[in-house]
């Protein structure tokens, strides 16, 4: 189990360092003296010259490469334009927020999409699964951040049951924070959870045409057994191999929906640090929502190996 | 049985290496097809809307007239009005030239690289490590994140969508090129034409292209989906074609703040853009269905 979360381990390692080598690039690659840009028309020769020296854009590209990568790897990214405060102390307070709504979404959409999955499959054919499927289609089709604003009409405006926007922390009331992130995690979750109940749905009609099930209901076990701890299990599989890149798809759903929702997440942050040019926090959040990812990505492989032993040993 | 280790995801497995013969041409296939024909005619409406939306419509979708502001949906305005008294209905159908246009250059551009590079990687082993090491960085990473950081360098206008998009729509087209060449390139014919001596660049364009241009299909419908809603969701954050020009996404960025008092507002642009998706992924599956029926999803 160890090498293979070792094995694992390495191969994450793009999963972070391209984002950042693109960001890095684009940067020193684009028209125009990067300098220049971050501080804008009104920028005398002398500040250019010394933010120049400052980012190290005076030396050649290869070394600025090696200076880059030995600050990402000790953390060492500078301080933000903006709020003059070092990135690694900004970031944290956005990526709570980001994580704790990309998660919520996440067990929301898995769950949806094991329960209507395994339901559309036991009833195929039928009025419900039919109307399943064809949400499903539907589901894969809205783009979230106008699901969200429709969301926002039926829920917030019209029946009044959830805020409009904004952010309570858990730390002022775990009802309060779940108010105040279900409809940006509903919104969220939708794409997903129809794209896994399709998978979930195609993945039980498979299961329950094998042998084993066959054999556990001639056995005489209760049919909620047989699916519940036979079936679902099983079928689950596929689904979750899935979850990190659904992952990487909802993380970047959060940028549309934090500023929707005014949530202060790491997607709005990022989005306001682009406006601002304020490019060390554009390259804090990208490691951050890579280091994210990466983690999530790991967490999940562990997860897979439990369930199916089968990986373990490949 | 099926390997259940892997997520059903065609195009990848190279088990199916039977011949099928085909006996009637893809187009009438595609006709004897429900879904596909629907979904076609969607798009049309949506192209030819939006191609001639000065004759549908009427010209100058961004003129201001603040004495309608906020009017429903009536005969005159069949999709209302917005908080500046601009009809709805031109702004979507002008709005569709920018969201489809730009979408239609994505494609064309992300799935010729990703072929080109697909073919390259399917064939030659070493180039192969290095680049799927870099689409798997790509992949996982969100595609809006790595856009809204190189609109922040290149700042906001059509080109910078069209070439953000295209450069991180590239690596899912690539992988699926790629899988696709992997199983051609052991066929037997391709064997056949090295031993008789075929020039490489001929097995590529006569051998390989036809061989996976299927998958390439369907691959194209998904990706012109995904790039209209990126550009959507760019413009919606403000981060997409700029505020001179007119899409679904950018149309929606200011109505968010009229959804309680102008619904109809929000609505259609997003209606628009959701039919179009819907649209290009069932055709996609059609697609699928028609060009390769051993892929066909289950019913």
């Amino acid at each position: 189990m160890l090498r293979y979360i070792g094995k694992r381990f390495l191969l994450i390692l793009p999963t972070i360092f391209v984002p950042l080598i693109m960001v890095f690039l684009l940067l020193r690659l684009s028209p125009g003296d990067p300098a220049g840009m971050i501080l804008g028309d009104q920028a005398t020769a002398e500040q250019i010259a010394a933010l120049r020296a400052e980012l190290g854009l005076n030396e050649p590209l290869g070394v600025q490469f090696v200076i880059w990568l030995k600050n990402i790897v000790t953390l060492d990214l500078g301080n933000s334009l903006f709020f003059r405060d070092p990135v690694v102390e900004i970031i944290p307070r956005y990526a709570g927020v980001t994580v704790g709504l990309a998660t919520i979404a996440l067990v929301l959409a898995i769950l949806i999409a094991v329960i209507a999955g395994s339901f559309s499959a036991l009833k195929r054919n039928s009025i419900v699964d039919r109307s399943i499927v064809t949400t499903t289609v539907l589901g894969i089709s809205v783009p979230e951040f106008w699901f969200a604003l429709i969301l926002v009409f039926v829920f917030a405006v019209t029946l009044r049951w959830l805020p409009v926007a904004g952010y309570t922390p858990p730390s002022a009331g775990i009802i309060a924070w779940g108010t105040s992130i279900a409809l940006p995690a509903l919104a969220l979750g939708i794409r997903q959870s129809a794209l896994m109940t399709r998978m979930m749905r195609s993945s039980m009609l498979d299961v329950l045409g094998e042998p084993y099930i066959t054999t556990a209901r001639a056995q005489g076990l209760p049919e909620h057994v047989v699916i519940g701890r036979y079936a679902m299990k099983t079928a689950a599989i596929p689904v979750v191999t899935v979850v990190g890149l659904s992952a990487g798809y909802m993380l970047g759903g959060t940028v549309a929906i934090e500023i929707i929702f005014a949530l202060p997440g790491l997607g709005r942050l990022l989005v306001e640090a682009v406006a601002r040019r304020d490019f060390p926090v554009v390259e804090g959040g990208v490691l951050a929502i890579s280091l994210i990812l990466a983690a999530l990505n790991l967490i999940i492989d562990i997860i897979y190996a439990i369930i199916d032993p089968r990986i373990r040993y490949k | 049985m099926q390997d259940r280790t892997n997520p059903p995801n065609p195009g990848l497995d190279g088990d199916d290496k039977e011949i099928v013969v085909v006996t009637k041409p893809v187009w009438q296939r595609l006709l004897a097809n429900p879904t596909a024909v629907i979904s076609v005619l969607c798009l049309m409406v949506l192209v030819l809307g939006s191609v001639f939306a000065n004759a549908v419509a009427g010209s100058d979708p961004l003129r201001i007239n603040p004495s309608i502001r906020f009017k429903p949906p009536s005969f005159e305005f069949p999709f209302g009005t917005d908080n500046l008294g601009r009809d709805m209905f031109k702004i979507v159908l002008h709005g569709g030239k920018t969201s489809l246009l730009v979408g239609a250059v994505v494609t064309i551009i992300s799935m010729t690289v990703a072929t080109v590079l697909g073919l390259l990687a399917g064939y030659y082993r070493r180039v192969d490590m290095f680049l799927m090491r870099f689409v798997d960085g790509l992949m996982s990473f969100p595609a809006i994140v790595l856009a809204t950081a190189m609109t922040g360098y290149l700042g906001p206008s059509v080109g910078t969508v069209v070439t953000s998009l295209s450069i991180v729509l590239i690596a899912p087209s690539l992988r699926v090129v790629r899988g696709q060449v992997l199983v051609v390139r052991e066929l037997q014919m391709i064997e056949a034409a090295r031993a008789v001596g075929v020039p490489t660049m001929r097995i590529f364009t006569k051998y390989i292209l036809p061989a996976v241009s299927s998958p390439i299909l369907v691959q194209a419908s998904f990706i012109f989906s995904a790039a209209i809603l990126s550009e959507a969701a760019l413009s919606f954050i403000g981060l997409g074609i700029g505020s001179e020009d007119i899409s679904w996404g950018n149309a929606l960025t200011e109505s968010r703040n009229y959804v309680s008092r102008a619904p109809w507002i929000v609505m259609f642009p997003g209606l628009a853009l959701m039919l179009a998706i819907l649209a290009l992924n069932l055709l996609g599956d059609a697609l699928r269905d028609v060009l390769d029926p051993k892929l066909a999803r289950r019913r």
